[in-house]
């Protein structure tokens, strides 16, 4: 029998693929690589593209990978795909939302705080007129 | 008969919210075995990125990357996840307690501190106390997506490479079992190394591009993945605790309703009892 090794596919939100394989083939960022049992352990970074793997009854298993990483030993190959499109770019104006964000939201939360005023406010006043309502009865038993 | 009709309409509108709570109860608790599930599904990235890591750590021990190395503490970044609708028991309240007590040791300590808030309770908290909050996501939905967090965390790293903060933390609620919700704070940066893991081997990989690059990306990775488990894993709580605070709430309502039950037979039974002595002593009376 030839021989196979152990093929991991996972991303942050799911495991993809888990099991053995003759061969596999990647799309590094310095061009293809195809990966066999007892290759020399390697890291790399994917750039978007399709991983093939062959499996041990020579069957191909395709995946769409938009970026991540590519861990090479010789007893396997793990893929660690990224979920999202990566770019340094993108990631900047990610990071520039979510300044912005907690930023925009101070403005708003004047309502909360508003509110938060409002509400102290109103349980004085509940109690204020509990109170009366307390005196009254007093007054109307007597 | 006009006795105890408001009791009557008070009976059915605590049986309408206790239909509501039931309903509620139900949906947290089918919502609880999906989050649980994407919990276990995101493991298994974050356990083969802490591999590589450490082996890179072990095969180049001469080279650090600035997020190993320790260095005084001025600034602390903490990254808070907390859930974005209320209704889910004192989930929320118990951590921002405990992290409201760490930051203040932080503070005793003279170090400064950044906040990011995953999810609007935790926002509008630690708004109304005047801490500075940095950046913001909410509104992740049942379904955290990477997406969404990157962003965010990309805030927290970049102040890190920046020298804004020294340190950062992340914080959120535990998943310990359906009844059990333990506030966590573990910290992301630096990361720490894990000395017991002792590798017997010395041979190194072959980078491309270059290691200092594989291995910031690496790392980039590995915390987003650590934040993005946190954000399953508040969810996986939310939906227990919600599911415990409705189930409560269902059963008071019940107990309510047979206060309610009982108080307007007694009050019905006193009106016959009323009116039957009338005619009673009517007739005597004839």
């Amino acid at each position: 029998m030839a021989m196979t090794m152990h093929v991991d596919i996972v991303s942050a939100e799911a495991e993809i693929f888990s099991g053995p394989a003759l061969m596999v083939f990647a799309p590094a960022v310095m061009g293809e690589v195809g990966i066999m049992p007892r290759h020399t352990p390697l890291l790399t970074k994917l750039k978007p593209g399709e991983v093939r793997v062959v499996k041990p009854d020579n069957e191909e298993e395709y995946f769409y990978v938009s970026s991540g990483m590519l861990e090479i030993l010789p007893q396997g190959v793990t893929v660690l795909s990224d979920t999202a499109l990566r770019a340094t770019d993108i990631d900047e104006a990610a990071a520039l939302q979510a300044k912005e964000r907690a930023e925009k939201e101070l403005a708003d939360n004047k309502d909360d705080i508003d509110y938060a005023r409002a509400e102290a406010e109103l349980a004085e006043a509940i109690a204020k007129i509990q109170t009366i309502k307390n005196i009254k009865k007093k007054l109307g038993k007597a | 008969m006009a006795v105890g009709k408001e009791i009557r309409n008070q009976i059915r509108s605590v049986k309408n919210t206790q239909k509501i709570t039931r309903a509620m109860e139900m949906v947290a608790a089918s919502k609880m075995r999906k989050a649980q599930d994407r919990m276990a599904a995101s493991r298994p990235y974050s356990e083969k990125i802490r591999n590589v890591i450490a082996h890179l750590a072990h095969a180049h021990p001469e080279y650090r990357h600035s997020y190993m190395k320790d260095r005084d503490v001025k600034r602390v970044g903490f990254i808070i996840v907390s859930t974005d609708r209320g209704l889910c028991g004192g989930l929320n309240a118990n951590m921002f307690r405990r992290t409201l007590r760490n930051l203040r040791e932080w503070n005793e300590q003279g170090a400064g501190i950044d906040l990011c808030t995953i999810g609007s309770k935790g926002y509008s908290f630690f708004r109304r106390l005047g801490s500075n909050v940095v950046a913001h996501t909410s509104h992740l939905g049942d379904a955290p997506r990477v997406e969404d967090l990157i962003g965010t965390v990309k805030v927290m790293l970049e102040a890190f490479d920046e020298g804004k903060i020294d340190r950062l933390y992340v914080v959120y609620n535990k998943f310990v079992n359906t009844m059990t919700q333990d506030p966590q704070t573990v910290q992301l940066l630096p990361i720490e190394k894990d000395e017991n893991v002792e590798l017997e081997h010395h041979w190194d990989y072959i980078y491309e591009p270059e290691a200092k690059e594989v291995l910031t990306d690496l790392l980039t990775r590995y915390i987003e993945s650590l934040v993005y488990q946190a954000a399953v894993e508040n969810t996986a709580c939310e939906q227990a605790a919600r599911m415990v605070a409705m189930k409560a709430a269902s059963d008071n309502a019940g107990d309510m309703i047979d206060d309610l039950a009982l108080a307007y037979n007694k009050a019905r039974q006193a009106a016959i009892t009323q009116e039957l002595s009338e005619i009673v002593s009517g007739a005597a009376a004839v």
